[in-house]
């Protein structure tokens, strides 16, 4: 099996303003992402040879990506895989260009959430009586119930990761959410689901992020500058949904986790992340899943990442700045869109264009895109991305 | 010696006091409480807990019939008793039959079945009863009435109780009714109901019987009467000669209330709960008509007196915190419709899981002895394929792994409180908890697992299993 490292290249990004876009339509996000991410790589729309449009449930084909941005009759290929769409999108893009399928391809992620109220639950094809009282705050509350249980953490702990993210989501002028919020604040919120509150929850938001990838040694055919990233690894493992049926299994890590990290981190070369890693953008949906993530990526001991959020490892001064763009929670979760705004902020920081976030001279970034709940579907993908 | 062989009981956890009704509607109150069926509760699923509990230990594949007698069936087409006989995991090759309509449905159901077991046509039969009667608001009704289900396990062998003898009279008298559009019972001016009705049709009935059978009053160690509030049930037991203190079953009407179909023989089991070898029993059922029937208990009733029956739900209580809970669990105030309210249905995805969904059946690997829910065809471990046996985990007990209590969920009550529950003898289950305050819930809780209502879509009643304290 041959690696995917350094095969595939970068070239271009985009990524609207994430938020309450009331006044702009899923197209209009969608044009708003790829033009960016066209003017950055340099390339003329035409130039697009195949394209991937990640979304949840937004579109249903690879016609929601063809219409609006007038891609005629290329191949567009729609992706889903829950939240982790996003990257999905990318995964697939990417390994179409290391073999030659394609030159030049374009991948867009768009979601948008807010044209339907509140969460739209039960309308769909799901078992008529298993599932009763599912809410995802809830099964991730199933998760910290346990983590608390286990290994000590507790909801300061938890608040201090929404501090984080928030204090990080200031510094980027695209985030959802631009404001500063207190530990006292974060534990004193409305209960969403015990032990679960306001501030543990990632918003539901519109938004749009796009990528244009090609072959490290085309490169040169489309752009002047050095200015692109490289692919070194990318993983996913899509889980057996049976977490909650086995009595083995401890809500207090996923396995799809441990396998997607494992499988990037070797196609990497990365023996520990702690310490190779500059940054990385992980998927805190909630709290208590960035807490988990900590362990599952093996940043820390899974007991441990409770002292080292304590410590501060986590935050933008610490060893392994995670979410300096916000993360989901301040940045917000338009789900088709959120992998590749995971990767459009380890593409900033490695290309030195993070403005007042910027990390010093940081050479390696991880993504990492979670989708489903613990327990009940999960899946999970791990993208590794340098210089 | 053909007979009742088992007993088993059910009310539910929640309790309305009469002072609340009265807070409600203005006025005082005596001091009483009313049982009440939480939310998700209904006559069928009071049934199947009061069915589990005479069940005991015996055989569920010994059954050869299930009889529901109740005026609340969910369905007005549809049978009741099939649902039931599938949560009890019951064997498909049956009768199931549901005895409605009348208030006296339940001692018609028992009837029947003995002479059913006497004509040698099954060897055993469950006859259960429940009801889950609203009456209307600010009605007399509404305080008198409560809810809860008895059960009886009828057998040609092994008796505990048999049956000297019966007597029935069929009257078209009207006291109670409902139209298939009425909410709520109707009625007539009480003297006219009471003293033409009821007291002088269960004199007839049961001086009718202690002439056929040349049985005094005296001859009776216990009397189970039906009546329709306390006073007028006094009043039947007194002019028919019984010793109200040291005779008459004391009546449900304070701790309960009338459960309709059911309320004769939810007394009757608290009769049996006292009862000794030798004692000739009384019951009377009431409604249409009226049935009185000869009991004699013998000593094999000391074998099933650790049946959960009234004595065991009686000291089981929560007290409702007011009327509007109340009024919520039984739809009498129009609620906010929220996101998810409306859940999608696929009736051949109810039918294809039916053991899975009503029988809470999961797989047991034959190759590493896995217990999967909902059942895997594949095996989680050994990776065996369609190798398992179905097994019945409705039975297990178990213990909360982890939980959440969750304000998001759609739910008809919030919060919504989900819990994973690893069952004895392997297994894992994630479902709601029910009849619980939601600080109650903890890692480690020991639970049971309780058959009840979960939602309605396109008119279809939906049940499934959920988690309660283990009490």
């Amino acid at each position: 099996m041959e690696s995917i490292r350094d095969k595939v290249a970068i070239i271009g990004m985009g990524c609207t303003k994430f938020g309450e876009r009331w006044d702009k339509s899923a197209n209009d996000l969608i044009i708003e992402a790829a033009y960016e991410a066209y003017e950055d790589a340099g390339i003329e729309p035409t130039d697009i040879q195949a394209a991937w449009a990640g979304t949840l449930q937004t579109g249903s084909s690879g016609v929601s990506l063809a219409a609006p941005l007038k891609l005629k009759n290329i191949p567009v290929t729609r992706v889903e895989n829950m939240c982790a769409t996003g990257t999905e999108a990318l995964r697939n893009a990417l390994f179409a260009v290391a073999c030659k399928a394609y030159d030049l391809v374009l991948v867009v992620g768009f979601e948008k959430l807010k044209d339907l109220g509140y969460a739209v639950l039960g309308g769909g094809y799901e078992h008529p009586v298993f599932n009763t009282g599912y809410s995802t705050p809830g099964t991730y509350a199933l998760a910290a119930t346990r983590y608390f249980e286990a290994y000590g953490a507790t909801k300061e702990t938890l608040a201090k990761i929404a501090v984080k993210n928030h204090h990080n989501g200031i510094l980027h002028p695209k985030a959802h959410f631009r404001r500063e919020i207190t530990v006292e604040q974060a534990m004193k919120a409305p209960i969403i689901g015990w032990p679960l509150g306001l501030f543990d929850c990632c918003p539901r938001t519109d938004g749009a992020a796009a990528a244009i990838i090609c072959r490290k040694e085309d490169v040169r055919k489309y752009k002047r500058q050095d200015d692109y990233i490289l692919v070194k690894g990318m993983g996913i493992a899509a889980g057996t949904a049976t977490g909650k049926s086995r009595t083995d299994y401890d809500y207090l890590h996923f396995d799809e986790n441990l396998s997607a990290s494992a499988q990037a981190y070797e196609q990497a070369g990365i023996d520990n992340p702690l310490n190779e890693l500059d940054l990385a953008i992980v998927h805190d949906c909630f709290t208590i899943t960035e807490l988990i993530i900590y362990g599952d990526l093996g940043f820390c001991a899974a007991d441990k990442s409770k002292d080292y959020v304590d410590d501060g490892v986590f935050t933008m001064e610490g060893d392994l700045p995670v979410n300096t763009d916000g993360g989901l929670k301040a940045f917000g979760h338009p789900q088709g869109a959120s992998g590749l705004r995971m990767v459009y902020e380890v593409y900033n920081q490695l290309l030195g264009r993070a403005g007042p976030r910027q990390l010093k001279s940081p050479k390696l970034g991880l993504t990492h895109n979670l989708g489903g709940a613990p327990g009940v579907e999960v899946l999970a993908c791990v993208g590794i991305f340098g210089l | 010696m053909f007979g009742i062989v088992s007993y088993g009981a059910y009310i539910p956890y929640y309790r309305l006091g009469w002072d609340e009704i009265a807070r409600a509607w203005g006025g005082t109150a005596p001091k009483g409480e009313k049982a009440v069926a939480n939310y998700d509760e209904d006559s069928t699923t009071m049934g199947v807990e009061a069915a589990i509990n005479c069940l005991g230990p015996v055989d569920r594949k010994e059954i050869d019939g299930l009889y529901f007698a109740t005026t609340t069936a969910p369905y007005r087409e549809k049978q009741s008793s099939s649902l039931m006989a599938a949560a009890l995991d019951l064997r498909e090759d049956i009768l199931t039959s549901d005895f409605t309509n009348s208030l006296r449905a339940g001692t018609i159901a028992i009837k029947t079945a003995l002479d059913v077991i006497k004509a040698g046509s099954a060897g055993k039969i469950l006859v259960v009863s429940a009801d889950c009667r609203i009456g209307a608001p600010k009605s007399q009704f509404e305080r008198l009435f409560g809810d809860g289900a008895a059960a009886f396990l009828l057998g040609s062998d092994n008796a505990a109780v048999s049956l000297e003898g019966s007597h029935s009279i069929s009257s078209e008298f009207m006291d109670v009714w409902r139209t298939g559009d009425d909410a709520f019972p109707r009625s007539w001016e009480e003297r006219f109901i009471i003293t033409e009705g009821y007291l002088k049709i269960i004199r007839r009935c049961v001086s009718g019987m202690m002439n056929t059978y040349h049985l005094n009053p005296d001859d009776f160690a216990r009397v189970v009467l039906y009546g329709p509030d306390p006073g007028s049930h006094a009043n039947a037991a007194r002019s028919l000669g019984f010793d109200l203190k040291g005779q008459v079953q004391p009546p449900l009407f304070a701790s309960v209330g009338n459960t309709g179909a059911a309320f004769s023989l939810m007394m009757f089991v608290s009769a049996l709960e006292e009862a000794k070898a030798g004692d000739r029993i009384l019951l009377a059922g009431y409604g249409d008509g009226c049935d009185a029937h000869v009991l004699k208990v013998n000593e094999n009733i000391e074998d099933i007196k650790d049946r959960r029956g009234v004595n065991y739900h009686l000291s089981l209580r929560r007290a409702l915190p007011g009327y509007d809970k109340y009024a919520g669990f039984r739809n009498l105030i129009a609620k906010e419709v929220g996101a998810g309210a409306s859940r999608a249905t696929f009736l051949p995805w109810l039918w294809r899981d039916r053991k899975q969904i009503l029988s809470l059946h999961g797989s047991r690997c034959n190759g590493c002895g896995t217990i999967s829910f909902p059942i895997q065809r594949v095996c989680e471990h050994c990776l065996k394929k369609d190798a398992f046996e179905e097994v019945r985990l409705s039975d297990k007990k178990g213990r909360v792994f982890t939980f959440n209590v969750d304000n998001l969920a759609p739910g008809a009550e919030s919060p919504v409180v989900i819990t994973i529950v690893d069952l004895e003898g392997g297994g894992r289950l994630r479902c709601e908890m029910t009849d619980c305050d939601p600080g109650e819930v903890k890692i480690g809780l020991d639970v049971e697992l309780t058959f009840r209502k979960m939602h309605d879509a396109r008119g279809i009643h939906h049940y499934f299993w959920k988690s309660r304290p283990l009490r």
